[in-house]
């Protein structure tokens, strides 16, 4: 178990990268503490697998450095590293059994024989996998092969961070649930430090502790699911986080206040800074339909379950609303609310206001 | 019976003749000689089952069968393990791989009469370049007409360069197949290079491997063209093989009974042993 620190790091998989463009990771400044569950959320080609390569040592990064605890690892091999990893499809030797898979890394690293019994046997038991033991691992379904690739590298118990690489891309919906429970529970048995990468922000919320949201190489936003619902730091995290996600809105900003289509916007602090383009970010949870507000004419009402997404427009702008009940008919003329505290002036893609210091925050 | 749309049969049916036309309908007339004795002026005589027994009991087929499953036993040995030796060491990615690919496949694309003529050629002590370089300049006496041992190793060595190709295609295709993340895991797991190859890249190969030894097997077992342009069996009888002898009691001694009798052994042999192989290799998929 161990503290990860990355450093600086940057990776370009160009041999001599001219510019930002050519990084897949272009700057990471990040601390995990020992035992803490973390998701790497970002959209396909983010550089999320890159990091997570290079954390397990398979990539050695163009620049900066990765320590666990205070150990410089940056360019140890992947078997130096101790480090486990459970990969997008699941990877079982396919001529041994489930035990002889189970003990492999432990087989390969000189364990003597009662230690290997011990460690596979507690490993199988957590995993529920102790009655499949002596059948061959081929012949598994794909959610067990997968519990098999985590066994194996949960079986050492000297790994100093756990790694998935979307680990639930090829299980059944159905099952992903159990095996996303499995895991959380896994976490907090054996404590050791896990990252889990995932472009799915439900997989990411319900893992972690804590979510890195990454855009193109770049980390936008670190924090506990509730911080990036309830206060994004960039509108990409509105978007990316969120059924539906954030509105963005075009806006001028005019002191603590902001002007959407001619219409005075109470906003939740004092806009910082000059120039740019400015944006209004408000999530659709907190637009309310009532009597005064800005008039809006409603296009399309989908009921949701739990819920009504309804999609207005004010002038040429769609906004957005979550309505819990009460939804108006397609084509009513309504008016719209946002509630100040949560809404944000955003300048090229970054927040602008200062944040409300007195007041609930919901 | 299904009455209704019975039209699939018009599909298969062109299918059926060919296969009726050039594999069923002579090989029945192989069957008929099998059983009859005939001089050539088309007068048959019932022979029962005496040409099957006469070849079953005659040394000098058990000495071509003895050779034929030696000459295919050592071309297995080498061209399995080399090919998979060359496939591991071909490279997965970049520009090499096209041209490793072609270098590869151009021993298949010669013709095999070619290869024949080309290899006995090169051969020919004096004529040839191995010939004159093994005699003249390294005084090794190497003469592939005069000498059996000579001979073996040159149809060996013409095998091997003929066809190990087949299996380093076949294997290579199959090592492309395996996902990076396998390679991946088991340096995690801190496989050694040869837990990699016993428990990876071999398990992820044995389809196309089973394939590729199946169709040396059955090639080697049938061959005749590169040995009989490069030797002519001889000298002697030293590289006589299964079919070149079939050739010579069926076209030389126009023995048509008994070589007729004499191929339906040959290719029950050769069935027998590529379905005990497939049974054999294929058993542990099934559950």
């Amino acid at each position: 178990m161990a503290r990860i620190t990355l450093e600086k790091l940057r990776h370009s998989y160009f041999p001599a990268p001219s510019g930002p463009d050519d990084y897949a990771l272009k700057g990471l400044d990040v601390t995990w503490r020992d035992g803490g569950a973390y998701a790497l959320l970002g959209p396909s080609g983010c550089g999320k697998s890159t990091l997570l390569n290079i954390i397990s040592g398979l990539l050695t990064p163009s620049e900066g450095r990765i320590l666990f605890d205070e150990t410089d690892v940056t360019t140890l091999p992947p078997d130096r590293r101790n480090i486990a990893q459970v990969f997008q499809f699941p990877v079982i030797y396919d001529t041994m059994t489930v035990r002889q898979n189970l003990a492999f890394p432990l087989k390969n690293r000189g364990v003597d024989e009662a230690t290997i019994a011990r460690r596979v046997g507690a490993i199988a038991e957590m995993l529920e996998v102790t009655d499949m033991l002596d059948t061959r691992a081929a012949g598994l379904s794909p959610d067990n092969k997968q519990k098999i690739s985590m066994g194996r590298g949960l079986v050492r118990d000297d790994v100093n961070v756990v790694m998935f690489d979307e680990p639930l891309t090829v299980i059944d919906p159905h099952l992903k649930w159990k095996l996303r429970s499995k895991l959380k529970e896994l976490h907090q048995r054996v404590k050791a430090t896990m990252i889990y990468v995932t472009h799915d922000q439900t997989e990411a919320l319900t893992f972690a502790d804590e979510v890195v949201v990454m855009q193109d190489g770049e980390v936008v936003q670190i924090g506990t699911p509730v911080e990036l619902f309830e206060r994004p730091q960039h509108i990409f995290v509105g978007h990316f986080i969120g059924s539906p996600g954030m509105n963005v809105l075009p806006c001028e900003a005019r002191g603590d206040r902001a002007l959407f289509q001619g219409h005075d916007v109470a906003l939740e602090g004092a806009v910082t800074g000059a120039g740019g383009t400015t944006m209004l970010g408000i999530r659709p949870e907190y637009v309310s339909i009532g009597s005064t507000g800005i008039p809006a004419q409603v296009v399309k009402v989908a009921d949701v379950g739990r819920h009504y997404v309804i999609d207005a427009m004010v002038g040429d702008t769609r906004i957005k609303v979550v309505a819990e009940e009460n939804a108006p008919d397609k084509g009513a003329a309504v008016h719209l609310a946002f509630r100040p505290e949560q809404t944000r002036v955003y300048r090229d893609g970054w927040i602008a206001t200062e944040p409300r210091t007195t007041g609930a925050q919901v | 019976m299904r009455t209704e749309n019975q039209r699939a049969w018009l599909f298969v049916l062109p299918v059926l003749a060919l296969v009726a036309f050039n594999a069923l309908m002579p090989m029945m007339t192989v069957v008929n000689y099998s059983v009859q004795e005939t001089f050539g002026d088309n007068r048959f005589f019932w022979q029962g089952l005496d040409w099957f027994e006469q070849i079953l009991r005659s040394d000098r087929f058990h000495a071509a069968l003895g050779r034929q499953f030696l000459f295919t036993a050592i071309i297995l040995l080498i061209e399995v393990p080399l090919g998979i030796a060359v496939a591991l060491s071909m490279p997965r990615k970049g520009i090499w791989v096209p041209v490793c690919l072609v270098l590869m496949a151009l021993p298949m694309l010669i013709p095999w009469n070619v290869v024949g003529s080309m290899w006995n050629i090169f051969t020919l002590p004096k004529v040839g370049m191995l010939g004159y370089f093994m005699n003249d300049v390294l005084g090794i006496r190497y003469d592939m007409t005069q000498d059996p041992l000579a001979a073996w190793i040159t149809v060996v060595v013409m095998d091997v360069w003929h066809w190990t190709s087949l299996v380093v295609l076949l294997c290579y295709a199959g090592l492309v197949s395996i996902p990076d993340a396998y390679y991946q895991a088991a340096k995690i797991d801190g496989a050694s290079a040869w837990s990699v190859f016993r428990y990876i890249q071999l398990p992820k190969m044995k389809t196309v491997l089973t394939i590729a030894v199946l169709l040396r097997f059955m090639d080697s077992f049938n061959i005749y063209t590169e040995p009989f342009v490069l030797t002519g069996g001889g000298p002697g009888n030293s590289t006589t093989l299964l079919s070149i002898d079939l050739v010579k009691i069926a076209l030389g001694q126009f023995d048509l009974g008994p070589a007729a009798a004499m191929s339906l052994i040959y290719f029950a042999i050769t069935l027998l042993v590529s379905w005990v192989f497939y049974v054999v290799m294929t058993k542990d998929d099934q559950g």
